[in-house]
């Protein structure tokens, strides 16, 4: 086991380099210069003598050969050090350190539902499959797999915020600050972010439980006398989660990929939100950072789903 | 011996796309005290449906549309499928040993978790009483080292010690009745008499009824007391084991008898398979199920429905219109 986490330590580092000088070169590759997107968006541009201009590239670094940039950059990464932002004009890790555990806050509680509430759901169908919780819940995760984000977000506010008024349409509070509005603050957010994961983990949970069900061990569970609960629980429920769980990494990146959405529809001030404006104002440092941070969790939260699998399934050992 | 178990006009079918499967077309048998029974027919002639539906374990499209299955005299179809009342039998009185070793048993649990549940659940003992018991039945049916080996998880173990564990399973609660459906079938020929032995020697010391399910006559030859014949959904023939040995009376029988090798026998006999395929339980002719493949056909044969049951003496019943009797002293001639 020790030697397989190892290994896929070492797999995960090559693909972060990779990431690195991907996210790196596209940055460079698209037309524009962060500095005089910035400085467009103060008055004295005009104004602005040449010299200037060619004083902020030196201090943000851009003059230097773009190879040198790159291997500043890493060894950057390695103290600890992402770089300055060129936009905030502030140090990035304390800028994601600001934002992302607000991003983290909401994709937390999405992942959590979506896991929890999407497999129960999947388990409820299954076994009452064909009666009436079947023929509703089912047909509505069609809906929650294809209706995009910022659609279903764009209804909600218009719904529970504007007509019904029953919770703030934006914003964001910590719920250390205001329990009680940031609670209500996240619901929608959280829901958009969820749903898609939602509709997957009950459609994946209902097959394979469905699956599952039909196995000869669930007959001789049956055949030993066994309530309903206890063969459900006991006897398929491990069994129909494998499947499952493989979604869940997909899942997270799903959630990650979503918040860019939904923190601009919601108008929260998390790391999605800090990543599109970066993009835009090609801000290129900010960006960098995100997407190794992106990549990271990404690369843990998959390493932590291929070995829940050997927790789950014993015929599973890694060597 | 007292009866212990009635099976009176068992009918369950499958209503598929392709039309009503008839698996089980009214039939009845019986078990007494402590016998051991063999119920003998061709793959898919409707054995495991049958022995399923004892125990109410039939599931969509399947349905029991008639009879009745009285144990301890109660009709058990009148239990609602999942109810307490089917569950109390279920396992604690009536236990089943299917047919598929390797995937019987629950791969994410270990052997002990499924071994111990059932005693926790009708002999209410304690996690700590039941996993002594577990070990102590493991050793029992020849599970080597059981004490570390319970532990262990299904795929640890081989496809025979596997049909072991299902064995210290169905034993558990000493249960009255054990029902094997091709206990031996997945496992190669010695392995298979050593689980038959086992059996034997299990039910005895349990004071247990047994019945055993195979498509081969020869495996219940040493074991059973009496044996019923099962052809398309049908028990075409019932009697003692030394009557169906000794004198089979319906064609299926006589077919079947001259398809395994006996010792006892002259030698130079040669093996003849019954010609033909099982008919398609859909859309069954009225007319006997086995006419096609019958050398005994008689004109009364196309004219009238499936024969009924007929007594010829002592235990021993066929379904069939046709005189077989001069016929069954030697082997057709070819
Ligand atoms: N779920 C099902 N749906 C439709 N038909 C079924 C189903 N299960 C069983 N059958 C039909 O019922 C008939 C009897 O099957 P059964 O399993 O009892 O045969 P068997 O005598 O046990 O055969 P084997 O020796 O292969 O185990 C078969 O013809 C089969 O096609
Ligand atoms: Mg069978």
């Amino acid at each position: 086991m020790t030697t397989y986490i190892i290994r896929r330590l070492i797999q995960a580092l090559v693909v972060l380099i990779l990431v690195t000088l991907i996210v790196f070169f596209v940055m460079r590759l698209l037309p524009g210069d962060p500095v005089l997107i910035y400085v467009a968006q103060t008055a004295e541009f005009e104004a602005m003598p040449p010299e200037t201009l060619d004083r902020l590239r030196a201090e943000f670094g851009l003059d230097k050969h773009i190879m040198v940039q790159y291997a500043n950059w890493v060894a950057g990464i390695f103290r600890g050090d992402f770089g300055t932002s060129i936009f905030y004009r502030e140090d990035v890790g304390t800028l994601m350190l600001e934002r992302f555990p607000i991003t983290i806050h909401l994709g937390f509680l999405a992942v959590i539902i979506g896991a929890v509430f999407g497999a129960l759901a999947g388990m409820l169908t299954a076994v009452r499959r064909g009666k009436w919780l079947d023929k509703t819940v089912t047909p509505l995760t069609y809906g929650g797999l294809t209706i995009p984000v910022f659609l279903l977000g764009i209804l909600l506010i218009y719904a529970f915020g504007v007509k019904l008024g029953w919770l703030p349409i934006s914003g964001y509070t910590s719920p250390l600050d205001d329990f009680w509005l940031s609670t209500r603050q996240v619901i929608m957010p959280v829901f958009c972010l969820a749903v898609f994961g939602l509709a997957a983990n009950a459609r994946q949970m209902r097959s394979s439980m469905l699956e599952v069900t039909r196995q000869d061990y669930i007959r001789t569970a049956w055949a030993k006398g066994l309530g309903e609960r206890v063969v459900v629980m006991r006897h398929m429920l491990k069994n129909s989660l494998i499947p499952v769980i493989t979604l869940m990494g997909v899942g997270v990146s799903i959630i990650l990929g979503g918040s860019v959405l939904v923190e601009r529809v919601f108008a929260i001030p998390g790391v999605g939100s800090l990543f599109v404006s970066s993009i835009f104002g090609q801000d290129y440092v900010v960006v960098q950072a995100i997407t190794l941070v992106f990549a990271v969790i990404i690369l843990m939260v998959n390493l932590i789903v291929d070995i829940s699998y050997a927790w789950l399934d014993p015929r599973i050992r890694y060597g | 011996m007292a009866e212990l178990l009635k099976v009176e006009n068992l009918k369950t079918q499958f209503n598929t796309e392709g039309g009503v499967v008839k698996a089980v077309d009214g039939i009845s048998y019986h078990i007494d005290e402590q016998e051991i029974i063999g119920l003998v027919g061709e793959s898919g002639c409707g054995k495991s449906v049958s022995q399923l539906s004892v125990m109410q374990l039939i599931s969509t499209p399947g349905e029991i549309v008639g009879g009745e299955v009285i144990f301890e005299g109660q009709d058990l179809l009148k239990y609602k499928a999942h109810g307490s009342e089917m569950r109390s039998i279920r396992g604690a009185k009536i236990a089943i040993i299917f047919q598929e070793p390797m995937t019987s048993l629950n791969p994410v649990l270990t052997i002990n978790q499924q071994l111990t549940e059932m005693l926790e659940l009708h002999l209410k003992m304690s996690k700590k009483a039941a996993r002594e018991r577990a070990i102590e039945l493991l050793s029992m049916v020849g599970i080597p080292s059981a004490k570390s080996r319970i532990d262990d998880y299904p795929h640890q173990f081989s496809g025979g010690m596997r049909q072991r564990v299902m064995i210290a399973m169905a034993l558990s609660c000493s249960p009255k009745i054990i029902i094997a459906d091709e206990p031996t079938t997945a496992v190669d020929v010695t392995t298979q008499a050593q689980l038959l032995e086992l059996m034997k020697d299990m039910v005895e010391r349990f004071k247990t009824s047994l019945v055993i399910v195979t498509h081969n006559l020869g495996v219940v030859a040493r074991y059973a007391q009496r044996i019923y014949i099962m052809y398309a959904g049908r028990i075409v023939e019932e009697g003692t084991t030394k009557d169906i040995f000794g004198k089979p009376r319906h064609p299926y029988t006589i077919g079947l008898l001259k398809c395994i090798p006996r010792l006892d026998e002259e030698e130079g006999r040669k093996l003849v398979p019954i010609e033909g395929l099982p008919p398609n339980l859909i859309n069954m002719p009225p007319t006997c199920a086995f006419l096609p493949r019958c050398s005994y056909k008689v004109g009364r044969c196309f004219q009238e429905s499936w024969p009924p049951l007929k007594h010829l003496h002592g235990q021993h019943y066929i379904s069939c219109y046709a005189n077989t009797e001069e016929r069954t002293s030697e082997p057709a001639a070819r």
